[in-house]
C-alpha cells in the first residue's frame, strides 16, 4: 500500500467524517484514496486554508476530521492552524503535511515540524505505510485526549513508497455533543490569552506522557552508537546499523525529554539522524547532551544508508562514478496547449510573471517566456507590483500566467487586488480545465468533484467580468494567429485584461485526437520553425529535416501552423 | 536476503504499471516488498526511477548506487545514467529504444552513441527492440512488459505467477496482450 494510501485507510479506520484537501505532490492520493470510502465526505476545496478550515468546522461540529496537504499548502493554511491550536477540537482533528526533501516537485524545502512548533501543535512522524495508517488513527485518539490538532508528518518517500499494510475494521466514534463554547471558539483576544496558557500546559503534559508513548521507540542493542532518529531515516539506519540501538520518536514534537536523556545516558556516542532542519537536534543539544548531528550531515536534500556507513561507520564506499549524460528534464506533453501559448508569447518577446503548474515550464529552454515563479497565485500579484513599481510603459512587453486551478486557489484574490487599485496588465489564464501536474483534480471551474458528482461550474469568464473587467477574451489555445492578435491588442492597453486560453489537458480522460501531424516529403526546407517550441515528437534527422514520431503526436497543430513552407500536414488519424 | 530491483526510463512509459506488477508478484509470495516511486512533475517526459526491494524484512525502500541486482531500463540513455546502481554481478535489461531529451532536441547536449557496447564492457546486459517486437504483437504500449518479460527470467518467480499476477493487475482488456508481451520478452 502506497504512503499516501495507507493515510487514508487510517482515516477510514478512525471513523473520519470530513476530509478536504487541495492537491499537491506530494500529498494528492489521501484524498484520492479517502474519496473511494463511501463513508467519508471529501472534498477537492479551492485552497488550503479553506480545507483546514472546513476540516475545523467538522471538528467542532464533533466528527473527525483531515486536512491534507503538501508542505508549501500548510503556510497557505498557517492562518487557521496557528489559532485553532488555541481553540483545540470537539471531533478529532488531524492536519497530513507532506513534505519533500530533495524537491522532487516543489518550490522549497521547508521543514513542516519548524511551522508545528511555531503553532505549538504536536507532530507524530510514520517511517512506513503500516505506521502511517496506525500513526493517523492515534493522532486521532491524541487529538481528543489533549484538545488540540494533531500533524502527522510525511516526506515524499514515505507518501510514494508502497510497503504492507494489516487492515482493520472502521470504528466509528459517536458524534461527540455540540455545545456552544465561545471562550473555546471565538479567538478574540479576551478568550484567546486564557487558550494561550492552556496551549502551553498542553504541550508539557504531551512532553511528559510522551516519555511513555509506544510510539516513541528505545530500541538498545549495541550501546557504543546510538541514534535518536524519526521516519523514514529511522530505514536507513536500521540498514546501515543494523545492530546499533535507536531511540525512535514516533511524536516528533513535542520531545519527550526523559526517555531522550535515559538513551543518551546509555548510548557511548549519540548521533540525530534527522532529514532537513535541525529541530530535534537543537532541542536535545540545548538540555546539554553531547550528540553529532547537522556537523556531519546536511540539511539539505534525501539521506541514504550510504550516509551512515560512510560519515559513521567511516566505510569506503565502492561506488562508480555515474556516467556523464545529457540531463533529461521534464517537458510539457506532445500536444500540450501551454505549449502553443507560449510558442506565441516567445514569438512577440513577452516576459511573464509565472506561478505553479506545469506551465512553470515555460520558465526554461526552449520556450523562455517566464521569469518569475514564487507561490501558488503570485503571478498575478507580482505583476501588479512590478507595474505600480515601475509605472504602465514598462509592463507592455509582460504578462501574468496562471493556470485555471491556481486561479481558483488564490489567483482570483490577486486579480481583484489589481482591478481595485486600478493596474495595468494582462493576466493568461492558461484553462486546460484540470489541475494538470498533481494527475489531473477537479476544481470549482470543472463542474465535477472529488466524489465525481456533477455540479455547475464557476465560469471563469463571467467571474472576471463580475470584478468590473471590460477586457475578457476567450480565444482557442492553438488558434496561434488569433491568440497573437489578442496578445498584441491587450498588452497594449492601459487597462486590467484577462485573456482565457482554452483547450484540456491532453492526459485527460476522454480526449480524443482525430488528427496526426505528418512531414510532407521533401518539402522540407530545415529551417527549424517546427522544432522551435520542443514539442518531443518532433526530432531532427541527420539530414536536417524532421521527423515525427507518430507513437507521441497527438496532432495538435502547433508544428504544422509553424511550417510556412507546407512541410507538415495535419491528417485524420 | 533482500533483492533490489530498478526501473529506469522516460515519464509516460509505463514505470508505475511495470512496478505495480512486481510489487504483486512478491506480495504474492509473501515476501515483505518495498516500493519507491515518483509521481508529479517528473512524470512529464523526464528522467524516472522506481526501485523494488523483496526480501524477509526490508527497511529503507530505496536502492542505493552499487545494490541493483536487476537494472530494467526502457531507453537506452535512462541505462546509461543509472548503470552506477548495479552491483558488480547485477544485471542490465534494456530497450533499444531512444529518446532524445529536450537537452539533446535543443542542442545543448549530444545524445551519446554506442551507449548499449559500452555498458555490455563492464556489465551482463540483454536488449531488445521491445518497440518493434510490441508493434508486432499489435500494440506498441506493452512494450514495458516485454522488457519486463526478459528481466523476469532473473528474479524467483514462476512463470505462472507472472501470468496470474498480470491478469489481476493490467485492465481487463488488455490481458492477453499483456501475457503474450510478457511471454515474448520471457521465452524469446
Amino acid at each position: 500500500m502506497l504512503g499516501n494510501e495507507a493515510i487514508a485507510r487510517g482515516a477510514y479506520e478512525a471513523g473520519v467524517k470530513v476530509s478536504a484537501a487541495y492537491p499537491g505532490t506530494p500529498s494528492t492520493e489521501i484524498s484520492e484514496n479517502i474519496a473511494k470510502y463511501e463513508e467519508i465526505y471529501a472534498e477537492w476545496s479551492p485552497n488550503e486554508k479553506v480545507a483546514t478550515e472546513v476540516a475545523i468546522g467538522a471538528s467542532i461540529s464533533g466528527v473527525r476530521a483531515m486536512a491534507s496537504m503538501k508542505h508549501v499548502g500548510v503556510n497557505v493554511a498557517s492562518d487557521p492552524l496557528y489559532t485553532i491550536s488555541y481553540g483545540g477540537v470537539n471531533g478529532g482533528l488531524v492536519l497530513v503535511a507532506a513534505d519533500d526533501p530533495g524537491l522532487y516537485s516543489s518550490q522549497n524545502e521547508q521543514d513542516t515540524r519548524c511551522v508545528a512548533r511555531a503553532a505549538m501543535v504536536p507532530v507524530l512522524e510514520p517511517s512506513d505505510s503500516q505506521e502511517a495508517k496506525d500513526f493517523v488513527k492515534f493522532a486521532y485518539e491524541l487529538s481528543e485526549k489533549y484538545d488540540t490538532p494533531v500533524i502527522v508528518r510525511t516526506t515524499t518517500r514515505l507518501a510514494h513508497s508502497q510497503g504492507t499494510v494489516t487492515l482493520e475494521e472502521r470504528v466509528e466514534p459517536e458524534d461527540k455533543p455540540y455545545e456552544r463554547n465561545p471562550a473555546k471558539y471565538v479567538m478574540m483576544p479576551a478568550n484567546a490569552i486564557g487558550r494561550h496558557v492552556y496551549v502551553e500546559q498542553r504541550l508539557k503534559a504531551m512532553a511528559e506522557d510522551g516519555n511513555e508513548f509506544a510510539i516513541n521507540k528505545a530500541e538498545y542493542q549495541d550501546t557504543s552508537i546510538g541514534f535518536i532518529t524519526s521516519g523514514i531515516p529511522y530505514q536507513y539506519v536500521k540498514e546501515a546499523c543494523p545492530n546499533a540501538s535507536v531511540l525512535k520518536l514516533g511524536m516528533v514534537h513535542p520531545l519527550p525529554r526523559k526517555l531522550i536523556e535515559e538513551f543518551a545516558s546509555k548510548v557511548d556516542k549519540l548521533y540525530i539522524f534527522e532529514e532537513l532542519e535541525p529541530v530535534i537536534e537543537e532541542q536535545v543539544k540545548s538540555w546539554g547532551i553531547e550528540a553529532v548531528g547537522k556537523e556531519i550531515f546536511t540539511v539539505q536534500g534525501e539521506y541514504s544508508a550510504n550516509m551512515i556507513r560512510e560519515k559513521i561507520l567511516k566505510q569506503e564506499i565502492n561506488i562508480k562514478n555515474p556516467a556523464k549524460v545529457p540531463a533529461r528534464p521534464p517537458i510539457l506533453c506532445p500536444g500540450c496547449p501551454h505549449r502553443s501559448v507560449y510558442s506565441v508569447l516567445n514569438k512577440l518577446k513577452i516576459h511573464a510573471a509565472g506561478d505553479i503548474g506545469c506551465y512553470t515550464l515555460g520558465a526554461v529552454p526552449p520556450l523562455n517566456v517566464i521569469d518569475t515563479t514564487i507561490c501558488m497565485g503570485a503571478s498575478i500579484s507580482t505583476l501588479h507590483g512590478m507595474e505600480k513599481a515601475k509605472g504602465k510603459e514598462y509592463i507592455k512587453n509582460w504578462v501574468a500566467v496562471i493556470g485555471d486551478s491556481t486561479f481558483m486557489h488564490t489567483g482570483v484574490n490577486s486579480l481583484m487586488n489589481m482591478v481595485y487599485n486600478q493596474g495595468t496588465g494582462t493576466v493568461v489564464i492558461l484553462d486546460n480545465s484540470t489541475t494538470g501536474m498533481t494527475g489531473h483534480q477537479d476544481h470549482a471551474a470543472t463542474g465535477k468533484t472529488l466524489k465525481g458528482e456533477t455540479v455547475p461550474a464557476i465560469n471563469i469568464y463571467h467571474l472576471c467580468k463580475a470584478m468590473g473587467i471590460e477586457h475578457v477574451v476567450e480565444v482557442d489555445a492553438f488558434d496561434t494567429q488569433k491568440l497573437e492578435q489578442i496578445v498584441k491588442e491587450e498588452v497594449a492597453r492601459d487597462a486590467v485584461s484577462v485573456i482565457i486560453t482554452k483547450s484540456p489537458c491532453v492526459l485527460l480522460k476522454g480526449n480524443v485526437f482525430p488528427y496526426k501531424c505528418k512531414p510532407v516529403a521533401d518539402a522540407c526546407k530545415k529551417c527549424g520553425a517546427c522544432l522551435k517550441p520542443g514539442c518531443p515528437a518532433l526530432t531532427k534527422q541527420a539530414d536536417g529535416s524532421i521527423a515525427i514520431d507518430d507513437t507521441m503526436c497527438n496532432g495538435c497543430g502547433l508544428c504544422e501552423q509553424l511550417c510556412k513552407f507546407g512541410a507538415i500536414e495535419r491528417v485524420e488519424a | 536476503m533482500t533483492k533490489n530491483i530498478m526501473i529506469v526510463g522516460v515519464g509516460g512509459q509505463g514505470t508505475l504499471l511495470t512496478s505495480r506488477i512486481l510489487g504483486g508478484i512478491m506480495l504474492d509470495a509473501r515476501y515483505d516488498v518495498k516500493l519507491s516511486e515518483v509521481h508529479g512533475m517528473a512524470q512529464r517526459g523526464g528522467s524516472v526511477v522506481t526501485f523494488v526491494r523483496y526480501g524477509e524484512k526490508v527497511s529503507e525502500p530505496i536502492v542505493e548506487e552499487g545494490q541493483a541486482d536487476v537494472l530494467i531500463a526502457f531507453e537506452q540513455l535512462e541505462a546509461l545514467r543509472y548503470a552506477h546502481f548495479l552491483k558488480k554481478d547485477g544485471v542490465l535489461v534494456v530497450n533499444e529504444q531512444q529518446i532524445e531529451p529536450i537537452t539533446v532536441v535543443t542542442g545543448a547536449a549530444e545524445y551519446p552513441e554506442d551507449i548499449i557496447k559500452g555498458l555490455e564492457q563492464e556489465h551482463t546486459v540483454y536488449k531488445i527492440d521491445a518497440m518493434e517486437e510490441a508493434k508486432k504483437l499489435g500494440n506498441a504500449k506493452v512494450f514495458n512488459i516485454i522488457v519486463l518479460g526478459m528481466a523476469a527470467k532473473h528474479m524467483d518467480f514462476s512463470k505462472e505467477a507472472w501470468l496470474e499476477v498480470i491478469e489481476k493487475t493490467v485492465p481487463p482488456k488488455t490481458v492477453a496482450v499483456n501475457q503474450k508481451a510478457f511471454l515474448k520478452g520471457y521465452e524469446g
